[in-house]
This record gives C-alpha cells, structure tokens and sequence, in this order.
C-alpha cells in the first residue's frame, strides 16, 4: 500500500521507430518495452513467457541487436529502432527463417516461436554462429517447452545457408 | 514493479549528483537484473538513473601496455572485441560462458559487476535473508543450499557471487575504475567484492554515490596459456556450480607464473595468493596441480547439500589448470571437457 502514497510520475513521452513505422507514446518510466509493444503498440507477436529473462519468448531486435524485451524499460529505449516478429516479413513475402521454420516443422505449439526466429535473426547478423554446436550455444537462451530444438536448428542452418 | 521516477544521467557527474539527491535512488544500465529484482520486489529504488547513454564504451590500449574498458561496453561486444580475444582470451571465454546471447548485448562490464546473487532465498520475499534484510536471518544455512558457497562464507550468508566474468577479471588481476564526489579512485577487483561477514547486504566496496567508470587489465594477459572451466547443472545458460580461470605462464614445462580464480563457491571470486605461489617453479604435472588445488580450497566448509562442491572443485581445478598447461582451452560452444 505504501506506493499509493508516493508521487505518481509524469508520463514521459518516447518514440520508438518499430518495424519501421514511428511511434509516439506517453508511458510511466516502469513500463517494459514487451508491455509497450504488446499492449501500447497492439503488437502481441513478442511472447511474454517468463517475464524475467529466463525463456527468450520475448527476444526482439533493438537497433539490430538481439535483447530480452522484457528486462528493459521503454523509456531506456527512447529513439530506437525495434524490429519484432511482425516486422520480418518484405512485401509479403517470409523472411528466410520464417520460410525455414515452416519447411523444418520448428515448432510445436508456437509459443517460443517468435522469440526464436527474432533471436535467429540476431544471430545471423552477429555472424558468430560456424555450426551447430556454435548454433546451440549461441540459441541457448530461446527455451522450447515442446523440444522442438532439432528442427530449430535445422530451419537456422537453412536459413545460413548450411546443409 | 514499484512506481518510481525517471532521470536520464547527462554525465558521469549528473549521474553522481542524482545518486546523492536520493538515498534511493539506482543507477541502471543494462537493467537485465535490476529490472528482474524489481519484478521480484528484491529492488524497489525510488529512482532509476539511466546511466546507458554515458560515453564509457570505448576498449582503449593505454601506454603503459594495459586495456581500459569502460563500464557500459555491453559483455557480448567486449567478448568479441579483437584486443581482447588476441591478448585476454581467458576474459573472452569466462564471459562467453555466462548467461544467452541476449542478455550479453544487453548486459554492461559496470552491471556485471553489481549483480546480485541468485541464492533463491534472496530473492524470495516471503522467506528471511540476511541480505536482502538484516538480521532477518539465513533461510539457505538450513535449506536448500546445494549452490551455495562453501569459502569464504559465514554465520549470516552462504550466497555466491554469480558472475563469470568477474571471474576471469580477478585471475586477469583487473582493476576498477570508480568515480564519486571526491573525485577518482581505483581498486583491486579483488578487493570490489566483499566477503558476506556480518554486513551481507553490502555486495561491494563502491561507495553510495559512486560510479563504476571502467575496468583496467594489466598488460599480462597469459593469452598462451589460459581456460575458464564452467560446470553446471546444464550444458548452457545457468549459473556455475563451480567455475575455474585458470592462467599459467610456462618456461618449457617449468610454471614461471600462475593464476587461478574460482566462481560458484564465494561471496566474490576466490583466488589464494598462496595456492598460486605453491605453482611457481614447479613443473606443470597433475601432482602440482593437485596440491594447488587442495591450498586454493583450504577452509572449505560445506552445508547439507553442498558438500560435493569441494570435489568438484578440486578436479575442476586440476583439469582447468591441465587444459591451460596443455594450451586447450575449454570451447564455451563445444562442450566436451579435454
């Protein structure tokens, strides 16, 4: 109850630039930015999973990296570029690790989905990631509850290039 | 989460100035744990000062040979960057070692630093701790206490430093570059991180308002010679039940110098002055090592479920110090342990 007699803070106005489309919104300093793409920008694709950095469902790319947007605040974000799953597709056509989660059937009940593809963005633009092993570890934070992680890293490596 | 206000520091000085205005007042950067301790209700600052847009990303090579690191580089860029894969590769495996890829881009080299543990009970709100409220008492010394540390600890905290860097910054010898209203300091990172005593709730030695402004690493960087040896309960992202960094200079078979740091088993990474010097002079073999090991763990000291630490621990050491001798450093991508 003590909060309720604490000053409430002023909103604080922040723009974010996301999948490519600029965006003012008035937010309290404690809002996420999952809770502002989800319930601010309606842009529900980003999973809250765990909430705490622990499953990756809510992996978003932030100015080209990939982040947990869960264990960021919005307002730390004022002026970035955001790219979330709804943001990967070009003229319609998928992106090439959409295209490959669909071939390799990486996915069971979808739920870590979007969190894994953005994630596998990331990675491919880190370039890190030589084989599968590198795969694995470097995907290590994208939880898949239904195990589907075999045909996840097979979609990656398509989406690499790699047999 | 709590209601809190907003700053957005302009300069290290503003950043300073903010923290002393309010006793309640946090500093935030990569916020990866921050924020999940306020989700917990661990942490309720009053104030978040945002310190991520404060000019402290550069890696610059000094003249004297050392690396200055500022506090904000994020852990994934300090990982890769060339000077410290060529010339600290044991700093470059240890933090590639913790936590995802994510949590890396976001996570900075000051916030690594003040992380605060995972004991469960800590951040459990419903159960006593001793850090996160004095003399509420220790809900691990009786409970489930198997991570739980078994050097260095006492009769008000048996948690663990969670870090891996730090790790292979104190077997590095780095130092930390502090800044506060009386001007500038620097310290030991070894001295940084406090031993729990009876003052558990003090993590560090940084002073209230007072700033991490970077790291230093000397110029020996024992790049021939080095591993970070990670054991866990799963191949991936999770914390260390014992780490070691280990880092060796060698003339022929013979140890001209040598480093070891343990994670996972302190309040603050744990190395033995006199563990290392028992190694020098001596040839590289497992006996050495071995002894070694068992001066870097004198003292140990184990609760109900964390007495296999110790033997861990120690064939942990003899292998990471086997690996560092061998020049075969622990892959942190592919796992088998040589």
């Amino acid at each position: 109850m003590g909060d309720l007699t604490h000053q409430i803070p002023e909103r604080i106005p922040i723009h974010l630039v996301v999948n490519g489309v600029s965006h003012t919104l008035d937010l309290v300093p404690w809002t996420t930015l999952l809770d502002a793409l989800r319930d601010h920008l309606a842009l529900s694709g980003t999973k809250k999973g765990c909430d705490h950095g622990q499953c990756g469902a809510c992996t978003v790319l932030v100015d080209g990296r990939r982040v947990n947007s869960c264990l960021t605040l919005a307002v730390m974000n004022d002026g970035a570029e955001i790219t979330t799953v709804e943001g990967l597709a070009k003229d319609g056509t998928l992106h090439p690790l959409q295209q490959a989660f669909i071939d390799h059937d990486a996915f069971q009940c979808g739920y870590c989905t979007p969190g894994q593809i953005c994630s596998a963005a990331g990675l491919l633009v880190e370039g890190r990631a030589r084989d599968a092993d590198e795969i694995r570890e470097l995907m290590s934070g994208n939880l898949c509850r239904c195990g589907a992680y075999p045909n996840i890293l097979a979609a990656i490596q398509q989406a690499m290039g790699q047999p | 989460m709590n209601n809190f206000q907003y700053a957005r520091a302009t300069d290290v000085a503003d950043a300073i100035r903010l923290l002393a205005a309010d006793p309640g007042a946090k500093l935030i950067a990569g916020g990866t744990n921050l924020i999940d301790l306020m989700k917990e209700n661990v942490e309720r600052p009053s104030r978040l000062i945002d310190i991520s847009r404060l000019p402290l990303r550069k890696v610059e090579e000094t003249a004297d040979g050392s690396l200055r690191i500022g506090a904000l580089v994020p852990n994934s860029d300090l990982a890769y960057h060339p000077l410290i894969e060529q010339r600290y590769p044991l700093l470059a495996s240890a933090i590639l070692a913790g936590a995802s890829a994510q949590l890396r881009n976001m996570a900075s080299v000051g916030g690594n630093l003040m992380q605060r543990t995972r004991c469960v009970y800590f951040y459990d709100t419903a159960t006593p701790c001793n850090k996160r409220r004095p003399s509420s008492g220790c809900s691990a010394m009786d409970g489930l206490n198997r991570n739980h540390a078994i050097l260095g600890t006492s009769a008000a905290c048996i948690a663990t430093n969670p870090s891996d860097m730090s790790v292979a910054l104190a077997a590095l010898g780095a130092l930390v570059h502090i800044a506060g209203r009386s001007g500038e300091r620097t310290i030991a990172l070894t001295d940084f991180h406090r031993l729990p005593g009876d003052t558990p709730h003090v993590d560090t030695n940084l002073g209230t308002s007072e700033i991490i402004t970077g790291i230093e690493l000397p110029a020996r960087g024992f790049a021939q010679n080095y591993s970070y040896l990670k054991i866990r309960d799963r191949m991936s992202y999770a914390f260390a039940l014992v780490s070691v960094a280990a880092a060796l200079e060698l003339e022929g078979n013979a140890i001209s110098g040598a480093r070891m740091a343990l994670g996972g088993v302190a309040h603050k990474p744990w190395r033995s002055l006199e563990a290392e010097a028992a190694l020098r002079g001596q040839a590289a073999t497992p006996d050495h090592f071995s002894r070694a090991a068992d001066l870097l763990l004198q003292g140990a000291t184990t609760r109900s479920h964390n007495g296999f630490k110790v033997e861990l621990a120690r064939r942990a050491i003899v292998r990471t110090l086997t690996q560092a001798a061998n020049a075969t450093p622990q892959s942190q991508a592919h796992k088998k342990i040589a």
